[in-house]
């Protein structure tokens, strides 16, 4: 089927465009332009805007807000972002991250979604249509979405105060395995006094380890003090099986990897 | 199907083309602009057959819709010798043996070119990860490798 692309100055006339059926919005195009390349007849006509809002980075004191057309290797080049440019590298290879962008990466499905698994440990903030709201909760509602992300904001961890990590077969680019992103505050005493992690390719999309979160709570980053939350870190997951790891494996390294995130120094 | 004209600069000449609305770059490249240096490989992004630069930076044409590309500087690996005269890339490629079947040197190319456009002088991790978006079914990589390695060398020889 042909597609159409309609671009609009902007976001207000491209999020009319959608309302009308077989649209689907366009980013970079990694995913969108992929499955119609796939033969994708679930839309016949890409929007886009091209108002230079959504390409705009602004870090302003302890607060970062990216434009959901910024792309990954925007978010790593960006002095201001050094803290999470780790994230951003992680994201396909370096001509893919010249074109995903972090608007994108929120609607990927697993085994794809690195960026947002960040974005989940950082308890991110999205804005869409004048409103905003959590972006874990963004990401349950995800597939009822029809309207535009317009940016992502977060308070900037503090320097080392944001741990990541992206498990893959191949290297240094590939697909994960699993990804996790920590946002872990201590107390001046080393106790663990609140905490954030994002797991990717632990479910269909990114999620929450709540449950360790919870058991960190308390507790110091070492091997004994972490026990606890690695025993629960599979709480809640339901991981997909395809061509890169079973379910089973993805269940079992989950621990592993985690252990080895929360004690690195 | 709705024609749309578009124009944009390839390997430094101007180019006016009517083409597909939702027609990819790589599409146009080759169809229209008689361009077939960029291949299509796998047109879903993994093999980085298709890399051109896209005002200097790496792109898959093959995800990248033309009429995106209005007024934009597209460099193909077609554009890279100068009268007659092999970019060094080429060169090294070629005395390195780093080609064997051909099909993912254009990609490789365009992915070397954009990094020593911007680090002159890479490390090998520099050089592995820039073409860590290319799949080469023939080589090993490793002559890929050298041959970048080569060429940077020889650029910084001669600017000396
Ligand atoms: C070879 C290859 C390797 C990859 N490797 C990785 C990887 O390692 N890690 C990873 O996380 N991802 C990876 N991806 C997936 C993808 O590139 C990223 O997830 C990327 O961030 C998607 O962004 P995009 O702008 O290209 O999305 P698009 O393709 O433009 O859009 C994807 C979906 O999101 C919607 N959308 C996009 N922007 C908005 C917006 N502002 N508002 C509302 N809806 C929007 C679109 O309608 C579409 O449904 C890879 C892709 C390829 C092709
Ligand atoms: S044809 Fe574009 S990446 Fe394979
Ligand atoms: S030379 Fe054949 S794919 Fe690389």
């Amino acid at each position: 089927m042909p597609l159409t692309l309609q671009t609009f100055s902007t976001i207000a006339d491209a999020g009319a465009a959608l309302k009308a059926s077989g649209t689907r919005y366009l980013g970079g195009g990694t995913l969108a332009v992929r499955a119609a390349n796939e033969g994708d007849l679930s839309f016949s006509t890409l929007v886009r805007a091209t108002d230079p809002a959504l390409s705009a980075i602004a870090v302003e004191g302890a607060r970062a807000t990216i434009g959901a057309g910024v792309t990954m290797a925007a978010v790593a080049a960006h002095p201001g972002l050094a803290v999470i440019a780790r994230a951003a590298r992680a994201v396909g290879g370096p001509a893919v991250r010249n074109q995903a962008t972090v608007g994108g990466n929120l609607f990927a499905a697993s085994p794809y979604g690195d960026f947002t698994v960040a974005l989940l440990a950082l308890d991110a903030t999205v804005h869409a249509g004048g409103g905003a709201i959590p972006v874990e909760e963004f990401l349950a509602g995800r597939d009822g979405f029809t309207g535009i992300v317009t940016a992502v904001s977060f308070a900037m961890p503090r320097d080392g105060g944001f741990r990541f990590l992206k498990v893959s077969r191949v290297k240094p680019k590939g697909v994960s395995v699993l990804s996790i992103a920590a946002v872990v505050e201590e107390d001046g005493d080393g106790r663990v006094t609140a905490a954030r992690i994002g797991l990717g390719c632990m479910a269909d999309r990114p999620i929450r380890a709540k449950a360790a979160e919870k058991a960190l709570v308390g507790n110091r980053l070492t091997a004994d003090g972490i026990a606890a939350a690695l025993a629960v870190a599979g709480e809640g997951t339901v991981p997909p099986t395809d061509a890169v790891a079973s379910a089973w494996y993805r269940a079992e390294v989950l621990p592993v990897h985690l252990k080895r995130l929360l004690l690195a120094r | 199907m709705a024609k749309v004209p578009v124009q944009f600069s390839l390997n430094g000449s101007e180019k006016a083309e009517f083409v597909d609305s939702g027609a990819t770059l790589l599409a146009v490249l080759r169809g229209k602009a008689g361009d077939t240096s960029p291949k299509g490989g796998c047109h879903q992004g993994t093999c980085g057959a298709c890399s051109v630069l896209i005002d200097g930076e790496l792109r898959l044409s093959c995800l990248t819709l033309a009429e995106t590309c209005e007024g934009a500087e597209i460099t193909t690996t077609a554009g890279l010798a100068e009268a007659g005269v092999l970019h060094p890339l080429q060169r090294a490629f070629m005395d390195g043996f780093a080609a064997q079947c051909g099909f993912c040197t254009p990609g490789m190319l365009m992915a070397a070119k954009a990094l020593l456009d911007r680090t002159p002088n890479p490390t090998r991790e520099d050089v592995v990860e820039a073409i860590s978006g290319n799949v080469c079914r023939c080589t090993g990589y490793e002559p890929i490798i050298q041959a970048i390695l080569a060429a940077a060398r020889a650029n910084s020889h001669n600017a000396a």
